[in-house]
């Protein structure tokens, strides 16, 4: 009955694709000009018959998918490098921007959910701070960390904090009562109690503003690389939009997509691994 | 001369104030009684009469506003390893599996222990509740008497001086409750375990308590009676029914749940004396002596004791 299911949503799956992939090659068609049209200039400039203007068509762009994944990691200079190295940089930024923020969140978050005092104290920052859009505290980063690859990751710390600490803080918060009196009964230290009880009774609800985090860091990445410049798929992005290649575009479009996927997938199964039923 | 009780609570009572100008909420009040060592006490009233609150105050989970606790000659303060408490909600760590709940606790109680001896430990105890073979499986995977029982053999499992039981079965059927209440009984036998315990089923409390607190209607609870059980020690589920003083102990606590809780909290009897709350044997003859002197046919001293079947 399951296998059903999904051999029907997949059959469903291709025939949208297909439907879309027709669009997209009739929108996208050559347009034959009559030869009796083309003026003596453009005869001597040599212009081609199959000169493309607009949109690339899908057999174009999965001809570049096909070159560009093909040979991902040459580096051919700062302004030429394979799409691999690129989503590599971004990777690297967003792994540190997100571990530095993990660090400061879930500790963080951990005493904000055990004071009742600590939350109220610091929830007017947060509630402040929380919705303010990353890439606002570009400037300020640049000017006071001058380097515009740190500030890359700082304006993803930034970003992944929030999501992570308060989950973080209200996961532990929500611990159920009958865990802690049975620690409580159990004269349990406050360690003990800290890592045995209340970290796995609140690992769920913190992996889910992991997954959130991540999400919003790889948004991130895409829009803060294309203001610093010099390495990243975002940079990549802007550098094909100045070269007028769309294929590229549409390429690094679909490479966010996919690496954005797996990444979610990952988180989704550390949450799994985390997650038990009661 | 007398020994101390192994438990004294003297005139423990629990008042919440009232909250904008309405007066304090007393939930109960001069509530005094004992418990031997070794001896299994059932508390039994109607909801909202302080049961749950005199149970965690014992365990040192809440505090009693007025009166003190004392266990073996010690102020009871604050939670202890010395009392164990299976909570009405089984409260097992849904992410270990059923030994791994026993194991947090033997490792609580004795940190030096190395991984051998808990293990050894934790296998005596969940065996010892019949929970063999279902070592590996986590609480969800486990039915509701199952849980129950895990949560009994980490209460055991910590060798506590005593033992408090907060409605453990209320939530099982009626058939897997009438078994675990079995071996309840004979683990509570072998280890002679003092225990301490919240009931609704005045079933329940006939097979398991040998003394029965009976509580009067909330607010201003008090302890209306102290009911010996004169069934004798040796209870067992199959044979309880056809002891000549159960329908005498049973109609005298059901008679209590029904009506006289009411009463008592309205107008309680002249003589009666909070500290000293008069003490019963329905269906005893002889007052004062060995309380397994029911097996001749003695007529009994009550004219409710009618067969109710």
């Amino acid at each position: 009955m399951k296998n059903l299911l999904t051999i029907k949503a997949a059959l469903l799956s291709l025939i949208i694709f297909l439907f879309f992939l027709a669009i997209w090659h009739t929108a996208t068609r050559p347009v034959v000009k009559p030869v009796a049209q083309k003026s003596e200039y453009q005869q001597l400039m040599g212009a081609s018959d199959n000169k493309q203007d607009g949109l690339p068509s899908p057999w174009q762009v999965a001809q570049t998918i096909k070159k560009n994944l093909s040979d991902p990691f040459y580096d051919r200079g700062p302004n030429d490098k394979g799409v691999g190295l690129q989503v590599g940089y971004s990777l690297a930024r967003v792994a540190g921007g997100f571990l530095l923020a993990a660090v400061v969140a879930i500790p963080l978050g951990f005493m904000i959910g055990m004071s009742p005092l600590l939350y109220k104290a610091l929830n007017p920052f947060i509630q402040i701070l929380k919705p303010i859009s990353p890439l606002a505290w570009m400037p300020l980063a640049l000017y006071t960390i001058k380097d515009s690859a740190t500030s890359a990751i700082f304006v993803i710390f930034i970003c992944s904090i929030w999501p992570m600490l308060i989950n973080t803080a209200y996961g532990v918060a929500s611990v159920k009562n009958e865990w802690i009196n049975v620690a409580r009964t159990l004269e349990v230290g406050i360690m003990r109690k800290a890592l045995l009880v209340i970290l796995p009774a609140a690992a769920p609800t913190i992996m889910t503003g992991m997954r959130i985090s991540m999400g919003i860091a790889w948004l991130v990445i895409v829009a803060a690389e294309m203001l610093v410049g010099g390495t990243g798929i975002g940079y990549f992005v802007w550098n094909e939009w100045n070269n007028l290649s769309l294929n590229n575009v549409i390429f690094a479009i679909l490479m966010i997509g996919f690496v954005g996927m797996v990444l979610d997938l990952l988180f989704g199964m550390l949450q799994r691994y985390v997650t038990y039923v009661e | 001369m007398e020994k101390a009780p192994f438990l004294i609570a003297d005139g423990l009572s629990k008042i919440y104030p009232g909250k904008a100008g309405k007066p304090d909420l007393t939930v109960f009040e001069q509530v005094n009684f004992t418990i031997e060592k070794g001896e299994f006490v059932c508390i039994i009233g109607h909801s909202g009469c302080g049961k749950t609150t005199i149970l965690n105050a014992l365990a040192g989970l809440d505090t009693a506003t007025g009166g003190h606790l004392l266990m073996d000659g010690r102020e009871v303060s604050g939670p202890s390893l010395e009392r164990g408490v299976v909570f009405q909600g089984h409260a097992l760590m849904p992410w270990l599996t059923a030994k791994k709940n026993v194991e947090f606790a033997v490792r609580s109680r004795w940190p030096e222990k190395n991984q051998m001896q808990i293990d050894e430990h934790c296998q005596r105890y969940l065996s010892l509740v019949g929970l063999s073979g279902s070592e590996q499986k986590k609480p969800s995977e486990l039915s509701g008497g199952m849980k129950q029982r895990v949560g009994i053999a980490r209460a055991f499992s910590i060798e506590p001086k005593m033992l408090l039981l907060d409605e453990p079965f209320g939530a099982l059927d009626a058939l897997t409750r009438g078994n675990i209440q079995e071996e309840l009984l004979k683990i509570c036998a072998i280890t002679e375990q003092t225990v301490f315990m919240i009931t609704h089923d005045v079933d329940e409390a006939l097979l398991l308590s040998d003394k029965i607190l009976l509580m009067s209607n909330g607010p201003q609870a008090r302890i209306a009676e102290i009911v010996i059980n004169t069934l004798g020690k040796n209870r067992h589920r199959e044979s309880l029914h056809k002891e000549p003083q159960f329908y005498a102990m049973r109609n005298h606590l059901v008679d209590f749940l029904v009506s006289r809780s009411r009463q008592f909290s309205q107008s309680p009897p002249k003589d009666y004396d909070p500290k000293n709350p008069p003490v019963v044997r329905p269906g005893e003859l002889v007052l004062g002596e060995d309380s397994s002197g029911g097996l001749e046919p003695a007529p009994t001293d009550r004219a409710n004791v009618v067969n109710l079947r």
